[in-house]
C-alpha cells in the first residue's frame, strides 16, 4: 500500500552509490525547486503575511502594514467569536464535521462496508464497490450538482422516494444544511476507508478465520476477535488521514456555498471568504496559519506513527 | 462444508445489506444516467422519452464550454509532464544516491506536504503567482499543482523505485554504461509502471480540481471545465439542467476511462491508496 508514507528504515551504507552525489543532486533540482516554491515558501509567507493589513484591492494592497497579532486578536475577538459567519463558530462546525463524517461516518461505514464485501458472492461485491468508489473518484464539482439534484425539494429524487414510502418532503439543503454536509461527505469519501481496511483484512491470513469457522464462531465475533484487533495500526492512519482531509475540505461548498446564513461554513469555506469575497488577505492568511499549526499537529502524530514501526501493509 | 440454516441465513442477510449499502451510494448518481439523454430533463428522476443526444450536441457547440475542456486539458497535461518528469528524477536520486540528508529532505517534505493544503495556503499561493506577473494563466495553474502534488508523487514512486533490485544497474553499469545512461537505458523502462500510476494519479487530481484554478484564472479563455461548469446558469441562476447534465458526463468521462485503465491493469486497490 502506498498510503503508508512512512520513511525506509535506514539502509545499511554501501560505499558504493549507483548515483554519484553530484547527479544526485542535478536530479532533486526540479521537483526541489517546485516544492520549495510552492509548498514551503508559501508556508512562510503565509505567516508573514498574517501579520499585515494586506488586502486584495486598494492602497494596502500595495503597500501593506504591519499590525501585529491584530487579525489573530480580531479572529478570537470573545465578543464576537462564537457568532455566527465568526471564526470560532466555523471552527466549532469544522470540528464537529470532522468528528461526524469523518470518524464516525467514513470510518465506520468503510469498515462496515470493508467486512461486508469479504463474504458476499461476487457479483455483488462489485457493484457495491463500483458505486462507493464512483462516489470518491468523479470530480467534485460533478458530484456537486448531482447532490444537489438529488435533494432539490420539489422534484429531487430523495424527496420523490421518501414521498413513495409515505414520509413527508423536506427543503434539506435549507432546513438541516449541517447534516447535508455530514452525510454528503461520508457518502463522499467512505471508499478510502473501505479499500485501506479492505486490503488489511485480506492481509490477515485466511486460516484464523478458517480455525474460527471449525470452532463454530459468529461473523461479529469473528469481526470482534480477529478482524478488529488485527487491522488496529490500518484504523489508526485511516483516522488520521481521514480527519486532515476532511478538516481541509473545500467541496461542501459546491453543495452549499457555505449557506444558508454561514450554517455550513467550514474553516476552509471561511478562509475563501474572508480573502476572496472580503478582500482581507492579512485576516485570511491568519485563519490560514491557524489551518496549518492544527494540520502540522495531526501530522506529527502520523509521521511519528509512522517511524515507531514503519509497517508494509 | 456444509451451510448450516442459521450461517445461510447470515449470508442472505449480509449480502442484502451489502445490496442496499450499494444502492444507497447509488442514488444520488442515478440521474446522471438519464438526465444528459433527455431533451427536457428537470432535476427529478425521469427515464427520457425518447433518448437522445440533443444535449451533447447542444454542448459541443458553445464554444465556450468546448474551449473550458481543452483548458482542463492543457492544464491536466501540463501539470502531468512537470510532476512526471521532476518526480522520476526526484525518487530516482533518493532512492540510488548517496546524497546527505536524505532521510531529513524526505521527513521534511513529507511533513510540509501534509500541512500545506490548497485551502489552507490559497493566500500565499495567490500572491505568489500574482507576483510572479501569472495570474489568470494556464502555467499558473500548472506550477502551483506540480508543486503540491510532488512530494506525494515522489513518495509513491520512491517507493517503487526502492522495490527494484539494484543489479539491473548494477549489470549495466559492470558492461560500461555510465550511471546516467544507467538511469535512461535500464532503470527507466522498468519503473515505467510506477510512472503510469503517479501520472494517472495526477491527472485525475488536476482535471477534477475546483479551488486552484477558481481562485488563479479570471478570464472565460482560460477557464477549466471545473469552473466554467457555472456557467450554465441563467441570468436568474436557476440551472440550465439539460447542459450541466450533458456536460457534467462528459468532463466525467475521462476520470472514468482513467479509473478502468487502472483497476484492469493493476486492479484498483492499488489506485485507492494514492487520491490525494
Amino acid at each position: 500500500m502506498t498510503t503508508d508514507p512512512a520513511p525506509a528504515p535506514q539502509r545499511k551504507k554501501r560505499n558504493f552509490a549507483l548515483l554519484s552525489s553530484r547527479a544526485g543532486a542535478a536530479f532533486l533540482t526540479p521537483a526541489g525547486i517546485l516544492v520549495s516554491v510552492f509548498v514551503i515558501f508559501p508556508f512562510f509567507w503565509v505567516i508573514f503575511v498574517s501579520f499585515t493589513n494586506r488586502t486584495l484591492i486598494g492602497r494596502t494592497a500595495l503597500n501593506p502594514e504591519f499590525v501585529g497579532f491584530a487579525n489573530y486578536l480580531a479572529l478570537f475577538d470573545p465578543a464576537t467569536f462564537f457568532q455566527r459567519g465568526q471564526f470560532g463558530f466555523s471552527l466549532i462546525l469544522t470540528t464537529q464535521f470532522v468528528l461526524a463524517s469523518a470518524l464516525i461516518g467514513q470510518a465506520l461505514l468503510g469498515l462496515l462496508l470493508a467486512w461486508l464485501i469479504q463474504t458476499v458472492p461476487p457479483t455483488i461485491k462489485r457493484i457495491t464497490e463500483t458505486f462507493v468508489i464512483a462516489a470518491w473518484i468523479l470530480p467534485e464539482v460533478v458530484i456537486g450538482f448531482a447532490w444537489f439534484a438529488f435533494l432539490d425539494r420539489d422534484q429531487g429524487t430523495l424527496n420523490m422516494l421518501l414521498e413513495s414510502v409515505g414520509l413527508p418532503p423536506g427543503d434539506f439543503l435549507l432546513d438541516q444544511p449541517f447534516w447535508v454536509i455530514v452525510v454528503f461527505n461520508t457518502w463522499r469519501g467512505a471508499a478510502f476507508s473501505m479499500m485501506l481496511f479492505n486490503s488489511a483484512f485480506s492481509s490477515i491470513p485466511p486460516s484464523y478465520f478458517q480455525a474460527a469457522d471449525v470452532a463454530g464462531a459468529s461473523s461479529w465475533q469473528k469481526f470482534r476477535d480477529i478482524g478488529l484487533p488485527l487491522i488496529r495500526g490500518h484504523i489508526v492512519t485511516d483516522l488520521i488521514l481521514i480527519t486532515m482531509w476532511t478538516f481541509n475540505t473545500f467541496t461542501p461548498f459546491l453543495l452549499t456555498n457555505g449557506g444558508p446564513s454561514y450554517r455550513t461554513e467550514l474553516v476552509s469555506i471561511y478562509n475563501y471568504r474572508v480573502a476572496f469575497q472580503d478582500f482581507q488577505f492579512g485576516k485570511g492568511a491568519a485563519v490560514g496559519v491557524i489551518m496549518m499549526l492544527i494540520n502540522l499537529a495531526f501530522a506529527l502524530v502520523y509521521l511519528s506513527l509512522g517511524r515507531k514501526k514503519a509497517p508494509k501493509s | 462444508m456444509k451451510l448450516t440454516i442459521p450461517a445461510f441465513v447470515g449470508r442472505i442477510a449480509f449480502s442484502a445489506l451489502a445490496a442496499l449499502l450499494g444502492a444507497v451510494f447509488a442514488l444520488p448518481l442515478l440521474w446522471f444516467l438519464f438526465a444528459p439523454f433527455n431533451a427536457r430533463a428537470e432535476l427529478g428522476l425521469a427515464v427520457p422519452e425518447p433518448w437522445t443526444l440533443q444535449n451533447f450536441v447542444t454542448v459541443f457547440g458553445n464554444s465556450y464550454a468546448v474551449q473550458a475542456l481543452w483548458n482542463s486539458f492543457i492544464q491536466a497535461i501540463g501539470g502531468v509532464i512537470l510532476i512526471g518528469a521532476a518526480a522520476t528524477l526526484a525518487a530516482y536520486a533518493l532512492s540510488r544516491s548517496s546524497i546527505p540528508g536524505k532521510g531529513a529532505v524526505t521527513y521534511i517534505l513529507l511533513l510540509f506536504s501534509s500541512v500545506v493544503s490548497g485551502s489552507a495556503a490559497m493566500v500565499p499561493i495567490f500572491l505568489i503567482i500574482s507576483a510572479a506577473g501569472l495570474m489568470d494563466t494556464h502555467i499558473a495553474v500548472i506550477l502551483t499543482f506540480a508543486g503540491g502534488l510532488l512530494p506525494t508523487a515522489m513518495f509513491i514512486l520512491r517507493d517503487f523505485i526502492d522495490s527494484i533490485p539494484k543489479s539491473y544497474e548494477e549489470s549495466a553499469m559492470v558492461a560500461g554504461a555510465s550511471p546516467v545512461q544507467a538511469f535512461f537505458d535500464v532503470a527507466l523502462p522498468v519503473i515505467r509502471p510506477g510512472i503510469v500510476v503517479i501520472v494517472v494519479w495526477s491527472f485525475v487530481n488536476i482535471w477534477g480540481s475546483f479551488l486552484i484554478p477558481f481562485i488563479l484564472l479570471r478570464s472565460d479563455r482560460n477557464m477549466p471545465a471545473s469552473v466554467a461548469i457555472y456557467s450554465f446558469y441563467s441570468e436568474a441562476g436557476t440551472p440550465i439542467v439539460t447542459l450541466l447534465a450533458a456536460y457534467s458526463l462528459i468532463y466525467s468521462l475521462p476520470v472514468i476511462a482513467l479509473y478502468l485503465f487502472v483497476s484492469w491493469k493493476f486492479g484498483f486497490r492499488f489506485f485507492g491508496g494514492i487520491k490525494a
